[in-house]
């Protein structure tokens, strides 16, 4: 080994760490891998080419990036908000903000669609513009923007609060306009935390269950998500099936992030 | 006429963008807040009072406790010793696992649920073997444990890492050349540092195990009164159409994460980084 | 352009910046806001550069005769250097220095090619051809306050102001820039107006100093006037190193003149506590036999000392100019 450490534990907190690691994570990731790979390329194909398993993957997939767009939006004009103005209620709703986080999804889930549903708090009123808010795809949406625009106000603010006026004063002395200044300057600044929100929430929301299923609706090629089609596949017994469509949903979005993080290395530069 | 400083909007612009943003977070935050307590209490204090009181909502109570009770001081143990390992220490493949740790958020909630029924399922690889001995893990009491677990892993890890980063490690060497051992290091020296930051993290690690659904649901087999938590008992009672007890059910939760943000702001007040305006 | 200053008032909630200030900047003028903090001139380079606004009242910003108090920052046409440069950093040398440019309304912008030649030009005058394709963060300190600089001067500014232009910049560095800053002022004569707390900084490249404190100007006028003439002892305890002596006189250090002590026409005799001695110069501390012990700074040739063969211990004496000064104005001054 190298040279001896001045500080003790490294082998206690090392045994630690690899051992619950391992047999809560890995061990248990790399089982469903194996038990997915038992299956054949062929069968693989069958099972995610299947139409109810495609129409489920564009719903996710689709859903998620939309409503993890939105989020970027929404959480940009809180984040500016919170942080450049003062109001009253300002601070309970900065409190507020982390509610998400906070509410189990199933929560969430019965509440939001409550609130959405046609005959609901919101929904009456979505339903007379022509607007079906809970068992639809848009409801899918609407639980995944709730599920997400904090993790933009989070990452965002801290940024915000960092940049300091200098940046701004330096270009209204050189003639911009407010809005020049913030196009310019301010947005570029604030854009690799504005991704990293992007993708915070979009790893979220891909995954996300509880919130989902009540105000989806689960019809089977509409409304559907793919984590819920692994639980009925479970629930038929079907573990191959449940195994291959997780291992491809881990597959799909780890190298979605991936080269999310390589577009936000490429920016940071 | 007043001229307003070159850093911020004219009054109009600013009060729409405030406007918006109330709005915003009204419709998004505090409407569904409301609608939990009022959709509990719509049909009445005694319904109310007997949904959260009845047998099956009881055991439910008393389940996620349990799994919590357990779960959380795991994870805690875990999130202590990565964190020091992590901060203290440099050493090979140290990135990667910190990318290992954060894991868990890139991994839906079903999935793991999933794992663990693919381990220790009727049909898992331990099933059998399981079988034979009488162990019950899926349906039962450890699988609900072993999935809350992996997915409040990183909670604790994730809020002491940044800060005992931070802090460097002078202290925990000044301590070493005064001749205090290990554990007088970590309790005199290193936690009297982290331990908001520490109870930060036991909280929202709580927060999550006492609220999560989707492993849970997958694990647990919906045995009424036996190994339903109460995330699960407020689906069956929605999907019953129980509205008012499944709403009275989900404000013990709604006030569970009330807490759980007030707490959060009392502590980030202690620890003085509050997001404060500049002017 | 001269930039007047007339009964400028500001305070921030109840903290006074500036009380009662007024100042005149001749056209082409190098002038120095000297000052230790908190003593308003920062604010004050600010209120004229328009990122701060003078509190309502009878207070007024003249450029070039013209009342520019409600002018907004964008149209004053000054250029600021931002004490810690504020470059974008997203953007590369050229386009930092071309920003101003390209936001110009679209009737008076030039072309894109227009602005890179112009930002190429200013590059050069600023001595750094060639690092337009840079990002800020590839510059030393030095090379990103002349890209500062430039970007100031892209804008064909009529008023050039400093914040702390030197402040960030190690020892060495800072002497280069501040001997080059001075050429540059001279060959493009721009009206100059630069905030700093070193007064050897101020004393050395300003035509005209302006001395402030406690929301006040103290003094204002041409460095060696400001030097030897100090019209408070705070000027007196500000600018360069200065002996207060037991009768609340004012000298300098390399005003006092060493004798024997039983030599005609000595004024004091002390002992020498301590002797320095770095190339010409010799520094000599002296503690008085009589009267107050306060230690006298006393500065003098090195060939002087050797000739009278001083060392440490030994009793001199001292003799104190005769035209050694009490400050005029402003005695009842608590000092701060």
């Amino acid at each position: 080994m190298g040279k001896p450490r001045v500080i003790p534990g490294f082998g206690l907190s090392m045994g630690i760490t690899i051992f619950w690691l391992s047999s809560i994570i890995i061990i248990p990731l790399a089982a469903l891998f194996i038990k997915a790979a038992g299956l054949g390329l062929e069968e693989w194909w069958n099972i995610l080419s299947s139409p109810r398993v495609l129409a489920a993957a564009r719903l996710t997939f689709g859903a998620s990036a939309a409503a993890a767009l939105v989020s970027m939006v929404l959480g940009l004009l809180v984040a500016w908000v919170l942080v450049r103005y003062e109001f009253p209620g300002r601070r309970v709703l900065d409190a507020m903000v982390d509610l998400p986080f906070a509410l189990p999804t199933a929560v969430a889930g019965i509440t939001l669609t409550t609130i959405y549903a046609p005959t609901g708090w919101l929904g009456r009123y979505l339903a007379e513009i022509g607007i079906q808010g809970a068992y639809s795809p848009f409801g899918v949406f609407i639980a995944l923007t709730f599920i997400g625009f904090p993790f933009v106000v989070r990452t965002v603010q801290p940024v915000m609060e960092d940049l300091g006026t200098e940046l701004e004063e330096a270009a209204a002395v050189l003639g911009a306009s407010r809005w020049t200044t913030f196009r310019r300057i301010i947005f570029p600044a604030l854009t690799p935390a504005l991704i990293t929100g992007f993708t915070l929430a979009f790893a979220r929301a891909i995954g996300e269950y509880g919130s989902v299923i009540f105000i989806s609706g689960n019809l089977p090629m509409k409304t559907e998500i793919l984590p819920l089609l692994i639980v009925s596949q479970l629930e038929q017994f079907r573990y191959e099936a449940a195994a291959v469509i997780a291992a491809g949903m881990l597959i799909v979005s780890f190298i979605l992030l991936f080269l999310i993080n390589l577009l936000q290395r490429r920016l940071a530069r | 006429m007043t001229s307003r400083p070159v850093t911020t909007e004219s009054a109009p612009v600013r009060w729409l963008l405030i406007g918006l943003a109330v709005t915003i977070l009204s419709l998004f935050l505090l409407l569904p807040l409301a609608a939990v307590f009022i959709e509990g209490f719509r049909r009445g204090a005694t319904v109310f009072f007997h949904a959260l009181t009845e047998p099956a909502a009881r055991s439910a109570i008393q389940l996620t406790l349990l799994a919590a009770a357990i779960a959380v001081p795991l994870n805690t143990i875990f999130g202590i010793a990565a964190a020091w390992l992590i901060s203290k220490f440099r050493f090979k493949g140290r990135a990667f696992l910190i990318s290992m740790i954060d894991l868990p958020f890139a991994v839906s909630p079903v999935i793991a649920g999933l794992v663990f029924v693919l381990l220790f399922g009727a049909k898992g690889w331990f099933g059998p073997w399981l079988m034979e001995h009488d162990i019950r893990i899926i349906f039962a009491l450890p699988g609900i444990v072993l999935a809350t677990v992996f997915v409040t892993f990183p909670f604790v890890a994730r809020e002491l890492i940044p800060l005992m980063e931070s802090q460097g490690t002078d202290q925990e060497e000044a301590a070493v050349t005064l001749g205090a051992g290990g554990w007088q290091l970590f309790r005199r020296v290193t936690l009297p540092n982290i331990k908001w930051g520490l109870l930060y993290g036991v909280l929202l690690c709580n927060a999550r195990a006492m609220g999560e659904f989707g492993a849970v649901s997958v694990v647990s087999g919906h045995i009424r009164g036996k190994t339903n938590t109460l995330p699960l008992h407020i689906e069956v009672l929605y999907n019953e159409y129980q509205f008012s007890a499944a709403f009275a059910a989900a404000t013990l939760l709604a006030l569970l994460a009330l807490v759980t943000l007030g707490l959060k702001t009392l502590i980030e007040h202690l620890l003085g980084h509050t997001s404060n305006t500049r002017h | 352009m001269s930039v007047s200053i007339q009964n400028i008032h500001k305070t921030f909630g109840s903290y006074q910046a500036l009380d009662d200030v007024s100042l005149e900047v001749p056209n082409g003028s190098l002038t120095a806001l000297l000052g230790p903090s908190g003593s308003g001139k920062t604010t004050l380079l600010r209120i004229i550069a328009g990122l701060e606004f003078p509190d309502p009242g009878a207070g007024r910003i003249l450029f070039h005769g013209e009342d520019v108090a409600m002018t907004p920052a964008g149209q004053r046409g000054v250029g600021f250097v931002f004490q810690h440069y504020a470059l974008f950093r997203h953007m590369n040398v050229a386009e930092n220095i071309g920003f101003g440019l390209s936001v110009l309304p679209r009737k008076d912008r030039p072309s894109k090619k227009e602005i890179h030649e112009r930002a190429l030009d200013l590059l050069k005058l600023v001595k750094l051809e060639g690092l337009h394709h840079r990002k800020p963060s590839e510059l030393s300190g030095g090379q990103r306050q002349r890209v500062a600089l430039a970007r100031a001067l892209a804008i064909q500014p009529k008023v050039l102001l400093l914040d702390e232009p030197f402040g960030a910049l190690d020892a060495q560095v800072r002497k280069d820039l501040r001997r080059w800053l001075r050429q540059f002022h001279d060959e493009i004569g721009l009206t100059t107006l630069f905030v700093t707390h070193d007064q050897e900084e101020a004393l050395e490249l300003a035509d005209q100093v302006v001395v402030m404190r406690n929301a006040r100007i103290e003094q204002s006028g041409p460095p060696q006037e400001i030097y030897d003439h100090p019209r408070t002892s705070f000027v007196y305890e500000f600018l360069g190193e200065v002996n207060k002596l037991a009768d609340d006189r004012y000298v300098r250090p390399h005003e006092i003149e060493l004798r024997f002590a039983a030599e005609e026409g000595v004024d004091l005799t002390g002992r020498v506590s301590h002797l320095f001695v770095a190339g010409p110069i010799a520094r000599l501390s002296i503690v008085p036999e009589k009267g107050s012990k306060r230690e006298i700074e006393v500065w003098a040739g090195r060939d002087q000392v050797d000739q009278m063969a001083i060392s440490q211990g030994d009793v001199i004496g001292l003799r104190f100019p005769s035209s050694r000064r009490k400050p005029q104005a402003a005695e009842g001054l608590p000092e701060s």
